[in-house]
Order: C-alpha cells, then sequence, then structure tokens
C-alpha cells in the first residue's frame, strides 16, 4: 500500500523566538530548521506499514527553499520519493490554503493512506489534516497513538480529556499522528547518502493552479511576546524544608488564593 | 451581525464545561444578538433547554442514535446544517480535542478557515479580532479570518468563564440530516476513576528528573491527591518510561494553563517552559537556585523535593 505523508519545516524546538523588523514575522536570525516533531510519527508510521506490506512512502511538504532539507531527511530515513510545491511564506498560518494546495497536488494520485503530524510546532494550528481529509472525501482520525492497518480497514485510537476514543475506519483515510504511536528512526549514513541520489519533484503553486495571493481565509495582523514575569517569592528550603513548606502552603491559600 | 452559532459538547449527555465557556462568551460578544447553540447526541433534547441559561436563545438539536458517540463526519454534518438554517457570521467551538478536531472538518466544508485555540478575542464591527498562541506559547499572534464568512473559533478551555445569564431557550430538532459516517468511534474507554488529565484540570504537579526514579511518582501523586489535581511530567521522564506519554506537558506534549501548576524537580527547558509558562500560579520545588523554573515561578522553593513534599502535603490536609 503506498502511503503519503505530508511534512513541514519549523524552528528547532530548542529555539527562542523574536520577533522580526517587520513585527508580523519571527526573526529567523539563528533558527535551525528542523522536520516538525510529530511529522516523525507520521513518516515513522508510514515506513513501518509499507515494510510490512509492501508499497512507497512519499513525502510531501509545502513550504520555501529551505523546506527541502526536510524532505531530504525523510528520503535518508527511507522515504521513497518526495514532493517540494515551492512557496507558502504568504499564506504561513493559513490552514485552508494550505489544505487546498496539498489537495491539489494530492487528488491525482494513489495511496492508501495519507499520514500528517497532529500539529506543526510553530503555528499550532492542528488542521491541515482534517481540512485535507475533508477535500479529498476521506475518513480521517485526529492526534492517533496507535494503529492496525488491515484488508481494507483499519483500527486507531486516539485519547481525550479522560479516555481514549477507539475507531474502526475503511481505507483509504488520513490519520495525523503524534508522540505514543512509535518509535521513530534516525537517519543512518547509508541512508542520508542515498538520500542525495532520490528524486525531489518541484512544483510552483500556479502549476496546480493555487494562486497564493488570493483567497486567504487567515490574516496576521501582528505578533507578539509574552509579557515578561515580575519577580517571583522565593524560599530557602534547605535548612528547613517543612517550614519553607508551610509558608509556601500559607502563600497559595492566603495570597495567591490558589488552593 | 448576523449572529453566533456555538457547538456545544456533550459526553453521555453531560454538557461539557468548556462548551458553556464557549457560549457565555458568544454571548456576551453577541452584546443582545443572535446567538444559538447545535447540540448533537442521543437522548439529548431534555438537557438542551438548559443551554438557554448560559445565553442560548435557540437550541438546534440533532438527536440522533448515530450521533452517541462523536465523528468528525456525523458531527460536521450536523453543524453544516444548523450554519445553513442559521446563517451566522460566526460560528464558535471550545478548543477541546473534539473542537479542535471538528473545526477544521467543518471549515473546509464550509470553504473557510479556522482562528484555533484563542485566548483573547474583540469583535471590530463585524470581524473577530482573535489572539492565539504560537511556537505552544513562545509567541502570540492576532489574527482575523480575512473575511471569510462564517468566522470559524476555538476558544482554549478554562481561559473565559461560563456564566449563567438567566435566558431561555427554544429547542428545534434538526430534521433532514444525510448522516455518512465512515471513521467511526467503536467505543469510548474511560480512563480510570480519579485519574484527572492534564488538558483539562485546573491544577497540576508536575514531576521532572529530579524525583530521581519511576518509584517516585507515587510522591508526586500523593501530593496531586491532596490538591485534587493532575499529574504532569518533563519529557524527559516521558521519554524514560517512568511515566506515560500522555501525561507529557511542553512544545511535543499538552500546553496547558490551569490555575496552578506546581513543577517538582523540573529544571525548565525551553520547550517545557512553553508548554506550561501561561500558567496563572506557578510554584517551583528544585534543589538547584539557577534553574531556569524559576525565572517563570511565582513561588519557589529552593530545596530537596524529598524533604519538601511530605511535609508540604501534611499543610495542605490541614487546611
Amino acid at each position: 500500500m503506498n502511503c503519503i505523508v505530508c511534512v513541514t519545516s519549523v524552528p528547532d524546538t530548542a529555539s527562542v523566538i523574536k520577533i522580526g523588523a517587520d513585527g508580523n514575522q519571527i526573526d529567523e536570525g539563528g533558527i535551525k530548521w528542523i522536520l516538525s516533531p510529530h511529522d516523525e510519527y507520521a513518516l515513522e508510521e508510514a515506513l513501518k506499514i509499507t515494510e510490512a506490506q509492501g508499497g512507497e512512502v512519499t513525502v510531501v511538504t509545502y513550504g520555501p527553499a529551505r523546506a527541502e532539507a526536510v524532505l531530504r531527511d525523510c528520503l535518508a530515513r527511507g522515504a521513497h520519493q518526495a514532493v517540494h510545491v515551492i512557496g507558502g511564506e504568504e499564506t504561513l498560518g493559513d490552514s485552508f490554503k494550505i489544505a487546498q494546495t496539498l489537495a491539489a497536488i494530492l487528488k491525482d494520485r494513489e495511496y492508501g493512506l495519507i499520514l500528517v503530524g497532529v500539529q506543526s510546532v510553530g503555528t499550532d494550528n492542528s488542521q491541515v489534516g482534517q481540512m485535507l481529509a475533508e477535500l479529498l472525501d476521506l475518513p480521517h482520525v485526529a492526534g492517533i497513538t496507535s494503529l492496525e492497518v488491515g484488508e481494507g480497514t483499519l483500527n486507531a485510537s486516539r485519547e481525550v480529556e479522560g479516555g481514549k476514543e477507539i475507531y474502526e475506519s475503511p481505507l483509504p483515510a488520513l490519520l495525523t499522528c503524534q508522540k505514543g504511536l512509535n518509535e521513530p528512526r534516525y537517519a543512518a549514513l547509508k541512508g542520508i547518502m542515498a538520500a542525495k541520489r532520490k528524486p525531489v519533484e518541484k512544483i510552483e503553486p500556479s502549476d496546480i493552479g493555487i494562486d497564493e495571493g488570493a483567497g486567504a481565509a487567515y490574516r496576521l495582523r501582528s505578533l507578539s511576546l509574552p509579557p515578561e514575569k515580575g519577580e517571583g517569592t522565593l524560599l530557602q528550603g534547605e535548612d528547613d524544608p517543612a517550614g519553607a513548606a508551610g509558608n509556601l502552603v500559607k502563600l497559595l491559600r492566603e495570597e495567591a488564593k490558589a488552593i | 451581525m448576523a449572529g453566533i452559532l456555538v457547538f456545544v459538547e456533550q459526553r453521555g449527555g453531560e454538557i461539557r464545561k468548556a462548551s458553556l465557556q464557549a457560549l457565555s462568551e458568544a454571548h456576551r460578544l453577541a452584546a443582545g444578538g443572535p446567538v444559538a447553540a447545535v447540540f448533537a447526541g442521543e437522548g439529548i433534547t431534555q438537557v438542551a433547554a438548559s443551554l438557554g441559561a448560559y445565553g442560548a436563545q435557540k437550541v438546534f438539536c440533532a438527536d440522533d442514535g448515530n450521533l452517541k458517540l462523536y465523528s468528525a463526519e456525523g458531527y460536521a454534518a450536523v453543524v453544516a446544517k444548523a450554519v445553513e438554517d442559521f446563517g451566522p457570521s460566526a460560528v464558535f467551538f471550545s478548543a477541546t480535542m473534539i473542537g479542535r478536531d471538528l473545526a477544521p472538518r467543518l471549515a473546509a466544508k464550509l470553504g473557510v478557515g479556522v482562528l484555533a485555540d484563542v485566548v483573547g478575542i474583540e469583535l471590530e464591527g463585524d470581524v473577530f479580532v482573535a489572539k492565539r498562541p504560537v511556537y505552544s506559547g513562545k509567541a502570540f499572534v492576532t489574527v482575523d479570518a480575512a473575511g471569510s464568512i462564517p468566522q470559524v473559533i476555538s476558544l482554549r478551555p478554562n481561559v473565559f468563564a461560563a456564566e449563567e445569564s438567566g435566558g431561555s431557550a427554544e429547542v428545534v430538532a434538526l430534521d433532514g440530516l444525510s448522516l455518512s459516517i465512515r471513521a467511526m468511534v467503536k467505543e469510548f474507554a474511560a480512563a480510570d476513576a480519579g485519574e484527572l488529565d492534564v488538558a483539562e484540570a485546573d491544577t497540576i504537579v508536575a514531576a521532572g528528573r529530579g524525583i530521581k526514579g519511576p518509584e517516585n511518582i507515587a510522591l508526586i501523586k500523593e501530593l496531586a491527591e491532596a490538591l485534587g489535581a493532575a499529574v504532569g511530567a518533563s519529557r524527559a521522564i516521558v521519554d524514560a518510561g517512568w511515566i506515560g506519554h500522555a501525561n507529557q506537558v511542553g512544545q511535543t506534549g499538552k500546553v496547558v494553563s490551569p490555575s496552578l501548576y506546581i513543577a517538582c524537580g523540573i529544571s525548565g527547558a525551553i520547550q517545557h517552559l512553553a508548554g506550561m509558562s501561561s500558567s496563572k500560579v506557578i510554584v517551583a520545588i528544585n534543589k538547584d537556585a539557577d534553574a531556569p523554573i524559576f525565572k517563570v515561578a511565582d513561588y519557589g522553593i529552593v530545596g530537596d523535593l524529598f524533604d519538601v513534599i511530605p511535609p508540604m502535603v501534611e499543610a495542605i490536609k490541614a487546611l
């Protein structure tokens, strides 16, 4: 069964976020771009499925030139081919526009499953997968932590507040993946060398009928940093831990009114 | 303004608190304008009218055996029908696991976007202007729906207050639904009784590497129990297998904003801070006075958590 994995290039989670000169975008100076962590679970699951059942894994990204690095990372981990839709700077955070672009790429391809990360670690929208499923008229399950793929059907579960939803769905389907589903592999040197020879198909949005400047569904007005925290109250608990603990509980009850 | 439609979530026929928060906020923003709720499930028509107390003038009610358990496809068809009947300028969800799953599916069906996980919202004429976290709370964006209608918006739970406004609602049965549900929930498996979910909890006691080993989770649980709190965890101890990934707080885990967050033996990596720094009151207990967690803490104890937590539990029980 062929699997398609949609991935995103995001700032390393260790990045300190600063506001750029235009006030609307982050300062990209010093930022290291990585495969969005949740996408690693989607790719790993696709690789496991195709290793067990045959078929190929195609990774797709919609992003600027630098996003090619995450495709190479996926190829090095074992993906067979890659598609790069070059653009996405204007449509950053506009999940519907991104889903429309991915749908335009994927509508004529053959696949049993589309796997994506539960969200990009960045714009944090957690919605491209569900929108893409609707546009391609596929069933979806979002945020899965277990999966079994059978003949024409799948069983999956996802964690929700206070429990788990256990799903059954026909194939083809779209799944958004997160931590708990599997243990993603890293690229080995052999894979990294092999990835250099694997093809990356380059596509301009206009080639697939997408006008990035039209039909926005999300407008960014400004970007800001959280307010700075004031100095906290620090208690020394080394010599008299019980005294410090008692004081803390008193402060939480009387001053913070938090307990 | 053409009105706000609010999707109201239930489990086992019981209305979820987070939905009442979204409904109350819609009532506040509409300032007397039309507000309706859309409510789906099985055997729920009786409780539907109670939504009037929180500001719904009308409740579109889809009471159907196929809707007993949540499904994105089934519920999206219900909300789409209510949108068609009510013609709202905005559709509100609570950004719960269901809301964050359903809102984008519905939006794509309607050909619009979503302003997701919103923590602040104002109305400028007919345009909703929303503030939402990005990079897991390391920054915030102020956004709008770029003129698309309806404006689909999900509100972060526990940020907006649920307030009774004393109204009453007319309940309208939603008929003529065509439900085609492929991805079906076969079962809802409830978590162990008494185990609170970090995503919903008002108080969280979280553990990091400072607890030294999985056997000491018991101490953290004791403090959590005394406070009626959920147990959270740093990535380090989740990756070490000391506790399940559902407990992880941080950039690749859950982003939380409880009223009280107590970090025990957590140094405060940037990814962890991103996930919890919007908590209202933060307490840190750590041996290392230079740990970054103290920079975001409102109260801190520099000391050994094994010496501090037991008397703390006693002091809480004595309250």
